[in-house]
């Protein structure tokens, strides 16, 4: 069915709202009436905020009709992943002990993008607390692929992905701690960006692992991810680990002119892949070849010891901070309860699912007593060599192109019984977000079956705007 | 690497979760399995290596402190608007103190 979306841009619409081709109320209106339509094939929404959106649209209206730049986000449609609070508006983290909590306040990324003039429909679902790679970790059932409905939309920003690639959503707010971003993006076929840690605020974004978390776009376009990244992007003192370094104007790198750029094939990357993706991320590279890009292997050899590391210290730091849902002060509580600690037990039991409960298990016995140092600070060691992989490839190259994921959109169920599979499918993902990195995933083609695969792009600290000069060269040629 | 239930059962209550017993079994044997692909990392040799607590880049002067400045709090109805239980203006918990 087609989406009121269909063939627009952040600058499409823009240019609609300018000639008066339709206003911000009536892109919204119809818009939500399309999402509350679709949304039963993929559970991507959570649910819809129909109130704020058109609040959002009047006061885009309103400036327009009085001659007021109506702001660079004006009257585009976008869906927030339910990890980010939004003032007044359910946010669950997809887990039972969040199912009726309204946040007082709103995150920084979600006040910034309505003051530019976005207009937010709802709430994108999402795997407990973040914590998954194919969205079905909700406590509110998972997603389904746009793409390939019997497959999973990735995680564990998977709604995110769905609502970019239904047209129900122009672009979106997601979280990346281990991928949950770029995955998500690939299995779906949209453009999705975790910037450098630190880039983004985190005010206002469910904790999961501190050092790692990221809050980044989705779009269907390299523009248009660039445009929402823009303006979500920079210091905000209610992040004391937000950066204060300048955001450079994105919009100035997507010239197509990429000649000279030297590109890095990381070599530990193309083994253990499916043979297809593959062979899509090689013909990407030839492709950024023809444009004038020198390509070369480089090697990033602690690669292999990525997932073990990157799991003790996301798990680690989510046991430490999910002890904050007790049952006190915004969780749903356990009815069953005599005492303080019995209460505090059976909520947490009562209310998390298993994968919470599992990374729980697991961060907790890696910070007990006498096991510190023989997991929690050796995967702190060796996130050092991971980092200073990156560090040194970057002397050499400029930019570093990959597979997201060893394989394409997997089916709902496939890897459920077996949790180390699923995190072993996080290999590709996982090192950006440890070196801290920025790092994206963009369209390079389909399986012969027609599911999307994605190539990665990663780039040194802060150098979104080579990330983007690269990503949307590729994608105007590969058009 | 071997995870025994008893350990789980120690584990658990050092996180304030209660597990069942069904839990509490597969809870052994996932871990078990988790740690062993852990072990991994004793490969390498890293006794020289500082461990990276943050990621660090070189940029300006990030200040940590904002400036002194009043604001208005979350207001005593906001914060406790979605308590599972509130009372006088405070949370209210299972009595914690017995006489």
């Amino acid at each position: 069915m087609s989406s009121p979306l269909d063939g627009l841009t952040i600058a499409g619409i823009r240019k609609g709202l300018e000639e008066r081709k339709f206003s911000a109320t009536e892109l919204a209106t119809e818009t939500l009436r399309h999402a509350r339509e679709e949304n039963p094939k993929t559970n991507a929404y959570l649910h819809f905020c129909p109130e704020r959106a058109l609040e959002a649209a009047r006061r885009v209206d309103e400036r327009i009709a009085q001659g007021e730049d109506p702001g660079p986000l004006a009257g585009v449609p976008v869906a927030v992943k339910d990890v980010i609070v939004t003032r007044g508006v359910r946010t669950t983290c997809g887990s039972r002990l969040l199912e009726n909590y309204i946040p007082p306040y709103d995150a920084t990324a979600v006040a910034r993008l309505e003051q530019a003039g976005g207009m937010i429909l709802g709430k994108a679902n999402c795997d407990e607390f973040a914590m998954g790679s194919s969205n079905e970790n909700s406590a509110f059932g998972p997603v389904r692929n746009p793409v390939a409905p019997d497959r999973v939309p990735g995680g564990s920003s998977g709604g995110s992905a769905a609502v970019v690639a239904q047209g129900t959503a122009l672009v979106s707010l997601g979280s990346d701690t281990g991928g949950s971003i770029r995955q998500p993006a690939s299995f779906c076929g949209v453009t999705g960006v975790t910037p450098t840690y630190g880039r983004v605020s985190r005010y206002g974004l469910a904790a999961f692992a501190s050092s790692l978390d990221h809050i980044g776009p989705f779009a269907r376009t390299v523009a248009d991810a660039a445009t929402l990244l823009q303006v979500i992007a920079g210091r905000d003192e209610m992040d004391s680990t937000s950066a204060a370094a300048p955001v450079e104007d994105y919009g100035k790198a997507l010239t197509g002119d990429v000649r000279g750029m030297k590109i890095g094939l990381p070599k530990e990357y193309f083994s253990g892949l499916a043979s297809e993706t593959g062979g899509l991320i090689q013909s990407a590279a030839e492709c950024l070849q023809r444009l004038g890009c020198e390509i070369m292997e480089v090697s990033l050899p602690h690669t292999q010891y990525a997932i073990a590391a990157y799991y003790i210290i996301c798990t680690a730091e989510a046991s430490s901070n999910l002890a904050r849902y007790d049952g006190v002060r915004y969780t749903s509580r356990s009815t069953s309860s005599g005492t303080l600690s019995e209460m505090y037990r059976n909520t947490r039991g009562e209310g998390f699912g298993s994968e919470c409960k599992r990374r729980i298990m697991l961060g907790t016995y890696v910070l007990s007593h006498g096991y510190y140092d023989a997991y929690y600070l050796k995967a702190q060691k060796v996130r050092s060599l991971i980092a200073g992989d990156f560090h040194k490839a970057f002397e050499k190259v400029d930019a570093l192109i990959t597979p997201v994921s060893p394989f394409p959109a997997f089916k709902l169920g496939e890897k459920l019984a077996d949790p180390l599979e699923m995190y072993l499918s996080d290999i590709y993902t996982i090192t950006g977000d440890l070196a801290g990195i920025p790092c994206m995933s963009v369209p390079c083609g389909k399986t012969a079956e027609g599911l999307p695969v994605g190539m990665q792009i990663l780039t040194r600290h802060f150098d979104e705007a080579g990330m983007f000069r690269l990503a949307h060269a590729y994608e105007q040629a590969a058009r | 690497m071997k995870i025994t239930e008893e350990q789980v059962r120690y584990v658990a209550d050092l996180a304030n979760l209660r597990l069942s017993n069904e839990e509490i079994a597969r809870m052994a044997r996932d871990l078990d399995e988790i740690l062993t692909h852990m072990e991994k990392l004793n490969e390498l040799d890293t006794d020289n290596v500082e461990p990276m607590a943050q990621v660090l880049f070189e940029t300006g002067e990030t200040a940590t402190l904002r400036a002194d400045k009043e604001k208005t709090p979350l207001s005593n109805q906001e914060a406790l608007a979605c308590a599972p239980l509130a009372g006088g203006g405070y949370f209210k918990v299972p009595k914690v103190i017995e006489r």
